[in-house]
């Protein structure tokens, strides 16, 4: 075959190589390859235009009715036709961000824990066992916090935090077991497997050279951890945030169950709230009239925004922290 | 690169293929098992109240056995989903626990240019539960004190609203804790029925749908979470149905009617009240049962309707289905104690029969 | 190294901060254990062999099962991984190998969005696309929606694990004369595989729990369901049906079917990383 000699290049002959005939290209798959999964790419942006374009159009009679008001209203009365989407958006991030700010720690530090220090083989079944906790039905997860969770907050935990911190706002009122609080501790047990997991895997994969290198000028364990191998770690890990808040932000079934479902603002985390991703959920399947049911649509394009923009912020913030390989 | 040997390697591959193409084999096999002697059976899709369905899953097994060859799906997704999906045509026939309005049927009609009847198959109820710190008795509430708790205006346990309606009874003078539904739902739609009748102020303000905007309470999902945060916390007051409150063993209060007496939701006085309501039962059976006249009436019972389409395209599945409504509101209707359902009277089971000749088919 | 050196700030940080890293992980751990027992405690005493065998039965009566909610999840899940894991590798492969510009920065960006849609409304885009147009619930219906379920978290992993493989790896297959493809297939992807199906795992095992999806598109059948185009049980939506329920037997039923999606997703776990185990590549510890 005339490609054999034709394409070894070495870096630094200054003559170009010959240039291949399209069928010596296609058999050597580059092509094919690409196409292929360039194609799997494209697909899933058509989705994603596709899904957005049918939230458009099925929302299209309360985007008319109410344009931006829907945004900064609180009315929600399925009865009178009036929807505002406020304690919505208001209830999906804040419960999102607080289960964030709570597995967030805790995960990376049980990942560190299980890449760097524990022997490999009791890494493995542990890790093994915390991604099961990811096939956990979601409504056996809501279970779980009515019966267990909820007590537990009640009794021991709320109370204490009520008499330590209990001059802040958000640590005040009364607690009935369902809350913004009780939602972002289920939520955060469901997502701490993702955070585990994946950030586990890459800090594993960290090369042992780059250990090596900080071990060499005497540093302690916890430093080259923090300083070495964390850092080059760093975007996958965030990675793996992403896509815990993403599983944060869309849950429906635990946080129902353990929200409060009451359409409301409130500046304590002890009261009870409502997400977008629930009252969609609570009420889509038994919504009938046009305008009731393409408010709840509306609400699942917001979530969508919501999505966007924060995704969008911390990508910003990533920006900065471009360093080699300038993935974004 | 791994250190795995070629041989391992070729093993494992072979090992992956060979268990996947088993997998499918299995699962193409129980699939062809699974649908039973020979021909296909004839499947009825069903959708609805959650309330119905264990009526519906009693019938469609009891059904089977006497015509073996048909299978009746019904799925709980609510009663407004009922009223969606048939009117969508996805599913051959309903489930609700409130009746269509003008509007919905219209839809309906417009999307599958048929009239969609009405037929009830069963009676409920809807009872208040409550969970008072020393209290084991039945309280009993009147219509009143029932909306003032409701609105929000009736704020602790030893209101003389209340406390009137059950003397000798040691209220606290705790803030009341209300527990209503968060999702969409029949019970929900019985309830704020019955507000609406005897509270004025209800009908304006808040008004009767499946889903409304409360005005006070915590929303629990479905009968078993507004069960649970009750029983979990101290001062609070619900609504489940009655099916559920017996099965679970609550205490639950009585209802003011009517006549002023103070009823206990059961079989019989939820057949009281829709005998109270056939003498001005409408002909197409849309009416609403609650705050029946009557003395033993209970006044927060509901019927719960099948909805049928009055044209079906396929004619078999038709005839079918025509012949299933025949037997569940005749023969059907011996299930309906065990369940905790109220079976229909006479008089309303033959008006019915008069209906089920509309249907073209 | 004397014990003098590193200083005692760093000596005591590394001992404070290592232990907290081992507080997490027994944080996790425990709260994990004590679900899984609870589940494997509630569901395993409430499975019998009916559970396996039969259709279900209305309430009030015995030897009711789940048959047909078990293989209609097993379909849903086939179905979801025929279209959600080609579909998510092969653009993680892209954007792990071709991945610079703005096409495969919005494709990133896209991926996150769709991971974020909540699961219901999902299921309300596949039921106005696939269900409203054919007039009837299927699984088909339902697989397509856990299948774009799927992609997102299949493909940022697998784009993560191709990544961490270091460039050496690279240069190396191309200096030996491979092309990007022939690298990519025989090089890079075996050396990040374990990473590759870890992802792919946890996304199956999510996904088989998602009830939403499903409500409106699988729908539910009491019976046996034939072939793509009617609906089926699934487990995730009987559990959720019997949870919310009355009867102490449902409940019973709910907590035995997670209990068995459970250990389905761990035999399943269990048996694609023997056949997929490798050793880790040299330059990994």
């Amino acid at each position: 075959m005339a490609s054999a000699t034709t394409t070894t290049q070495t870096v630094g002959l200054s003559s170009p190589p010959e240039k291949l005939s399209i069928m010596a290209r296609l058999r050597k798959g580059d092509e094919i390859a690409f196409l292929v999964t360039f194609a799997s790419a494209l697909s899933i942006v058509l989705i994603t235009v596709l899904l957005v374009q049918r939230l458009w159009a099925d929302s299209v009679l309360s985007r008319h009715l109410f344009s931006w008001h829907f945004l900064h209203t609180s009315t929600w009365d399925p009865v009178q036709d009036q929807f505002g989407a406020l304690p919505f958006i208001y209830g999906t991030v804040v419960t999102a961000l607080l289960s964030l700010v709570m597995a967030v720690p805790v995960g990376i530090g049980a990942a560190i824990f299980l890449a760097e220090l524990a022997p490999r083989k009791v890494s493995n079944v542990l890790t093994f066992m915390i991604e099961l906790l990811a096939a956990v039905p979601s409504v056996i997860f809501g279970l779980l916090g009515i019966f267990i969770m909820l007590p537990l907050l009640n009794h021991y935990i709320v109370p204490i935090i009520q008499q330590i911190f209990g001059f802040l706002p958000i640590f005040q009122g009364k607690f009935y077991g369902v809350s913004y609080f009780s939602a972002s501790c289920v939520l955060a047990i469901m997502i701490v497997p993702f955070i585990v997991s994946i950030s586990r895997e890459v800090l594993i994969a960290v090369p042992q050279s780059q250990r090596e290198a900080m071990m060499a000028l005497g540093a302690t364990k916890w430093d080259v951890t923090w300083r070495a191998v964390f850092p080059y770690a760093k975007r996958g890990i965030i990675g793996s945030i992403f896509l815990a808040l993403a599983r944060a932000l869309g849950e429906t079934m635990a946080v129902t169950m353990v929200i409060g479902n009451v359409p409301k603002i409130s500046a304590s985390l002890f009261a009870p709230g409502y997400t977008i991703a629930a009252v969609i959920a609570n009420e889509f399947t038994e919504a009938t009239g046009d305008l009731y049911i393409s408010a709840l649509i509306e609400l699942g394009l917001v979530l969508f925004a919501v999505t966007m923009i924060i995704n969008a912020i911390a990508r910003i913030l990533m920006l900065g922290m471009a360093r080699q390989e300038s993935t974004l | 690169m791994g250190s795995v040997s070629f041989e391992e390697f070729m093993t494992r591959r072979l090992l992956l293929t060979g268990a996947l193409t088993a997998a499918v084999l299995t699962l193409s096999i129980i699939g062809c098992k699974s649908s039973g002697s020979g021909s296909e059976p004839v499947t009825l899709n069903g959708a609805g109240s959650t309330f119905a369905y264990p009526l519906y899953s009693a019938w469609s097994s009891e059904y089977a056995k006497l015509h073996p060859g048909l299978q009746i799906n019904y799925q709980s997704i609510g009663s407004g989903g009922g009223i969606r999906q048939v009117s969508e045509g996805t599913v051959d026939f309903g489930g609700t626990d409130g009746p269509m309005t003008e509007q919905q049927l219209a839809d309906a009609k417009s999307k599958r240019v048929t009239n969609i009847l009405h037929f009830p198959v069963a009676l409920g109820a809807d009872v208040p539960v409550y969970n008072v710190p020393g209290v084991k008795a039945d309280l009993n509430f009147t219509a009143n004190a029932l909306a003032g708790i409701f609105l929000g205006k009736i704020a602790k346990w030893n209101d003389p609203e209340i406390a009137k309606a059950n003397p000798g009874v040691n209220l606290p003078p705790d803030q009341i804790v209300v527990c209503h539904r968060s999702d969409g739902s029949g019970t929900t739609y019985v309830w704020v029925d019955y507000l609406a009748k005897v509270s004025p102020e209800w009908k304006s303000k808040i008004g009767v749908a499946t889903s409304v905007s409360w005005p006070v309470g915590i929303g629990g999902k479905g009968n078993e979470g507004v069960a649970g945060f009750v029983r979990q916390t101290p001062n609070s007051i619900g609504y489940v149905e009655l099916v559920y409150a017996i099965q679970n063993k609550m205490t639950y209060g009585e209802v003011q009617n009517t006549t002023d007496k103070f009823i206990k939701a059961d079989l019989n006085s939820v057949t009281a009240a829709a005998a109270g309501a056939v003498a001005s039962m409408p002909a197409d059976f849309r009416v609403s049962i609650t705050n029946a006249p009557g003395a033993d009436a209970y006044p927060v019972s509901s019927f719960t309707w099948m909805l049928v389409p009055q044209d079906f395209k396929d004619a078999e599945k038709g005839k079918a289905l025509k012949a299933f409504l025949l037997w569940g509101i005749t023969d059907g209707q011996a299930s309906t104690q065990k369940l905790s359902y109220a079976p229909l009277a006479k008089s309303v089971v033959d008006k019915e029969l008069e209906l089920i000749k509309t249907l073209h088919y | 190294m004397s014990k003098k050196y590193p200083p005692r700030y760093k000596q005591v940080t590394n001992v404070v901060m290592l232990s907290l890293t081992g507080l997490c992980a027994l944080l996790v751990v425990s709260v994990l254990f004590f679900i899984l027992g609870y589940l494997i405690w509630n569901g395993a005493r409430s499975l019998n062999l009916a559970f396996f065998t039969n259709l279900p039965v209305p309430v009030g009566q015995v030897g009711g099962g789940m048959a047909n909610a078990i293989v209609g999840s097993m379909k849903l899940l086939l179905l979801a991984s025929a279209i959600g894991i080609p579909v998510g590798v092969l653009g993680g492969i892209y954007l792990a190998e071709f991945g610079k510009g703005l096409f495969p920065s919005t494709v990133r960006y896209m991926t996150d969005l769709l991971n974020g849609v909540p699961s219901i409304v999902m299921g309300i885009f596949v039921y106005t696309l696939i269900v409203l147009p054919q007039h009837h619930f299927s699984a088909l219906a339902g697989g397509v929606a856990l299948g774009i379920m799927m992609i997102p978290i299949a493909l940022r992993s697998t784009e993560g694990f191709l990544r961490a493989v270091p460039n050496t790896l690279r240069e190396g297959g191309m200096a030996l004369g491979a092309s990007k493809a022939q690298t990519v297939a025989k090089v890079i992807i075996p050396a990040a595989m374990h990473g590759i199906v870890t992802g792919i795992l946890l996304d199956v095992a999510r996904v088989a729990g998602e009830t939403a999806p499903l409500l409106f598109t699988s729908f539910g059948n009491q019976f046996w369901s034939q072939g793509w185009n009617q609906p089926t049980a699934s487990l995730p939506v009987m559990i959720f049906n019997y949870a919310i329920s009355p009867y102490e037997d449902w409940h019973r039923q709910a907590w035995a079917a997670g209990f068995v999606l459970l250990t389905g997703v761990f035999l399943t776990n269990i048996f694609a990383r023997i056949v997929v185990s490798t050793k880790r590549s040299p330059a990994r510890r």
